[in-house]
């Protein structure tokens, strides 16, 4: 199935949770900060979230700046 | 010098300089910058984490208050939409405002960030707007319920220094929030200048980053913002623009 990750389509398996998808693309779910159709999912719900088609997804950490 | 705590949004601080994690050539120096800057916050910015993206958490002591900012917000909407995620990384809730639509120059929307300022200050964020030192701005911002402000020296990463010395003079004589000046501050000297003029702290990450050794930077800014909150709280004296005055006395000189 479709989903949006960062502006990006992308082809993902069905039925994946937020958190197996965080994990998939080797980033550590504890810097990650995550808003799915515009809102902002808890990180304590990453794992009962599961996603489905034509979803839009960002995914942001903290990087360096000023 | 002992209690003079500076207090933002009810939290007493020790140090008077702020620091960034922008442009360091590796951010593993960051640990030793924090150490020689005794700095007790720092800024990070928040953007879309590609594939296996670390960021820059690990490299900031977990001692640190986190001072997310809101770069790359155009408006109002985008720099709360901003606050809000960076709130949800569970790093505190204090939030730099920084709203530039101008890619040349980044000068700060004043109007967009005092909109910013006044939703966010209402769901709990303790809000420090980046502006220009305009008193009007300035004042806008103290109304929308900001915990500082925080106006440029000289353009983002310019390294400049007090470009608008009058201007923040004015800020710093009328407006009862903590003045942080942001931006543009590229040598020790220019902040220690702050600070004389009453600023109540400095923020420097170019000056310390670009430099070529920004451990021994950070302590050279460390002293000079200490030196020259000593100075203001000293209270300077008066300058003579007419002749010269004796500091040894005229009388009974050997003849």
């Amino acid at each position: 199935m479709r989903i949006t990750v960062n502006g990006e389509t992308e082809e993902i398996t069905e039925g994946l949770t937020l958190l197996d998808l965080i994990r998939e693309r080797g980033l550590n779910p504890d810097i990650v900060v995550a808003e799915l159709n515009r809102d902002i999912v808890a990180r304590d719900n990453f794992a009962a979230v599961r996603l489905n088609p034509g979803d839009s997804l960002e995914l942001l950490h903290f990087v360096g700046g000023g | 010098m002992q209690q003079d705590k500076l207090v933002i949004g009810g939290v007493e601080l020790d140090s008077r300089l702020f620091i960034g994690t922008g442009k360091y050539s590796d951010d593993a120096l960051i640990p030793a910058v924090c150490e020689a800057s005794a700095s007790q916050v720092i800024t990070v910015a928040m953007r879309r984490v590609d594939r296996g993206g670390t960021g820059v958490m690990g490299h900031i002591p977990s001692s640190m208050r986190l001072l997310p900012n809101t770069s790359g917000a155009r408006n109002a909407e985008e720099a709360v939409r901003l606050a809000r995620l960076a709130r949800a990384a569970g790093c505190g809730d204090w939030i730099k405002i920084e709203v530039i639509s101008d890619t040349r120059h980044l000068l700060p929307d004043g109007y967009e960030t005092a909109k910013a300022t006044e939703i966010l200050a209402k769901e709990g964020f303790t809000v420090l707007p980046y502006i220009n030192p305009d008193l009007y701005v300035a004042r806008a911002c103290v109304n929308a319920g900001a915990a500082a402000v925080m106006p440029l020296g000289a353009p983002i990463g310019t390294n400049r220094g007090l470009r608008t010395r009058e201007m923040i003079g004015i800020l710093i004589e009328e407006i009862e929030l903590p003045i942080v000046v942001d931006a543009g501050i590229g040598r020790p000297s220019q902040a220690c200048e702050a600070m004389e003029m009453g600023a109540a702290a400095c923020l420097v990450n170019t000056g310390i980053a670009s430099s070529d050794d920004p451990v021994t930077m950070a302590m050279a800014f460390r002293r000079a913002v200490e030196a020259g909150r000593a100075a203001y709280l000293a209270g300077a004296g008066a300058v003579s623009h007419g002749e010269a005055v004796a500091s040894s006395p005229l009388t009974g000189f050997l003849r």
